[in-house]
């Protein structure tokens, strides 16, 4: 049975339709790229998935929990995948041990001495495990990404969600980042990313998905979608020839 | 007719003064309550409070507190309450104040990156755990430069209540120039004590707010 299951989903801002009837499906274990051009749906579809946008048609199922539009089954779903951003959203207020700590505390009522433990360990986990004690604004945004992805290691999600993540980053950060997710693959977390590394998806991911204009316009194993773009729009986007 | 030397006249006009920094008090106070139960409603959930609350505020905003003071010194008299000219001045400026910090703080708020509310929310937390953990801690920072800069409003808005029969400090200057005939000196020191009361202020609020953009220098 997949973990994440995405069935006929179809969402609409107004009268622009975002995504017409996307399926996709994601085992666990498995790390799916989603490729596309900018405004092809790739960000709300990851955000119906984490239920930061509710879906107006077909379902997603998670772990075998349904996604309702309650606030109970959005908590359930978002405890169950966490969400990575392309513009870290740390909160600036609070150091990196303090980011990691408090959904854990807030959220799942954990004791403050555990939390920091956990937090001490994320971030060790992200390589960041002297930053405890560092504001966002004191550190690169390659280590904000990295204690970004600490905090939602830290609510022990089944699957991770990124989006974009090293889209703002200056190139030589992007590597530090890139690295931590590609040890996370190998240990087996469940990883959906949009990204633009093609290089990355090409050696990590098990799968890509092409979208295009709402819809899953080609999908399949990292080498064949590469090699043999078999639709001239995901040509022209690998731009090949 | 006794005879006002300048120091008489200063110390009268001292004596009333606390009543201006009482009443500015009162209603910085009073109007902060006020306008942090308005904020929450207007930013809430329910929408029938969203839009009373803005209405509140709109109606506050947009008509003369001159007009808020007369209502409820003379309004509620004419219901056979009778309000003490304090008693009114309280209550006209609490009101008064409330709807302007109310929207202050709301653009505070909202201010805050739309980041901030999807991040806490992909972590599990609710509405009031964002708000209470996430966002007010910010919008707390952000607030305090307008914040203090409108309690200037508030101890000139306290002027007006000497029209309703109020003694503070622009009152005392009316009877203290009418018992002295020295319209200019007497005046010239009201408009010192308000400044020396409103240039603190004003002065702790542009400090405020250049410590606060250096501190977000780097985003
Ligand atoms: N909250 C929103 N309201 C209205 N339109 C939106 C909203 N979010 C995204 N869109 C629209 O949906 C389309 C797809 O956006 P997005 O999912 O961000 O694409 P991508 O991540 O692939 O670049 C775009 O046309 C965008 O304008
Ligand atoms: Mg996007």
């Amino acid at each position: 049975m997949s973990l994440i299951a995405i069935t006929e989903v179809k969402k609409r801002f107004g009268d622009n339709e975002v995504l017409k009837g996307i399926s996709i499906d994601v085992a666990r274990g498995e790390v799916v790229a989603i490729i596309g051009k900018s405004g092809s749906g790739k960000s709300t579809l990851l955000r119906c998935i984490n239920g930061l946008e509710t879906i107006d048609q077909g379902s997603i199922v998670v772990a075998g929990a349904q996604f309702l539009p309650d606030e109970v089954h959005l908590k359930a779903l978002r405890l169950k995948v966490g969400m990575i951003f392309q513009q870290f959203n740390l909160f600036p207020h609070l150091t990196a041990g303090g980011n990691v700590m408090l959904s854990q505390m807030v959220v799942k009522k954990t004791p403050k001495e555990d939390a920091e433990a956990v937090a001490r360990k994320m971030l060790d986990r992200v390589g960041l495990a002297h930053k405890f004690d560092a504001l966002p604004d004191e550190l690169s945004g390659g280590q904000q990404q990295r204690v970004a992805i600490a905090r939602a290691l830290a609510m022990q999600p089944i699957a991770l969600l990124c989006d974009e993540i090293t889209s703002a980053l200056d190139p030589e950060l992007v590597a530090e980042v890139l690295a931590v997710v590609k040890e996370l693959a190998a240990e087996g977390m469940t990883l959906v990313m949009v990204t633009h590394e093609m290089r990355f998806a090409r050696d990590v991911c098990s799968r890509v998905v092409f979208m295009h204009q709402g819809r899953v316009h080609e999908i399949g194993a990292p080498e064949d979608v590469f090699a043999n773009p078999r639709t001239p729009e995901l040509r022209q986007f690998l731009g090949v020839q | 007719m006794t005879e006002f030397s300048f120091w008489d006249i200063l110390r009268n006009l001292l004596l009333a003064a606390r009543w201006t920094v009482v009443l500015s008090l009162v209603s910085f106070i009073g109007g902060g309550i006020v306008g942090a139960a308005l904020l929450f409603l207007r930013i809430g959930a329910r929408r029938g409070m969203r839009v009373l609350s803005r209405g509140y505020i709109q109606l506050f905003q947009g008509t003369p507190l001159l007009m808020q003071l007369f209502l409820a010194f003379f309004g509620l008299g004419l219901f056979g309450i009778d309000v003490p000219a304090w008693l009114a001045a309280c209550i006209a400026l609490i009101l008064w104040t409330a709807a302007f910090l109310a929207e202050i703080w709301r653009g505070c708020v909202e201010s805050i990156a739309k980041g901030q509310w999807e991040a806490s929310a992909s972590l599990g937390m609710g509405y009031l755990q964002q708000m209470r953990y996430v966002i007010l801690p910010q919008a707390l920072k952000v607030a305090v430069p307008p914040t203090v800069g409108f309690s200037v409003q508030v101890v000139k808005g306290t002027a007006l209540t000497s029209i309703i029969g109020f003694v503070e400090l622009s009152k005392a200057g009316s009877i203290v120039t009418n018992a002295t005939f020295q319209p200019f000196t007497v005046y010239g020191l009201v408009a010192l004590i308000y400044f020396a009361l409103c240039w603190p202020l004003s002065k702790s609020s542009q400090l405020l707010e250049r410590k606060l953009n250096v501190a977000h220098r780097n985003h």
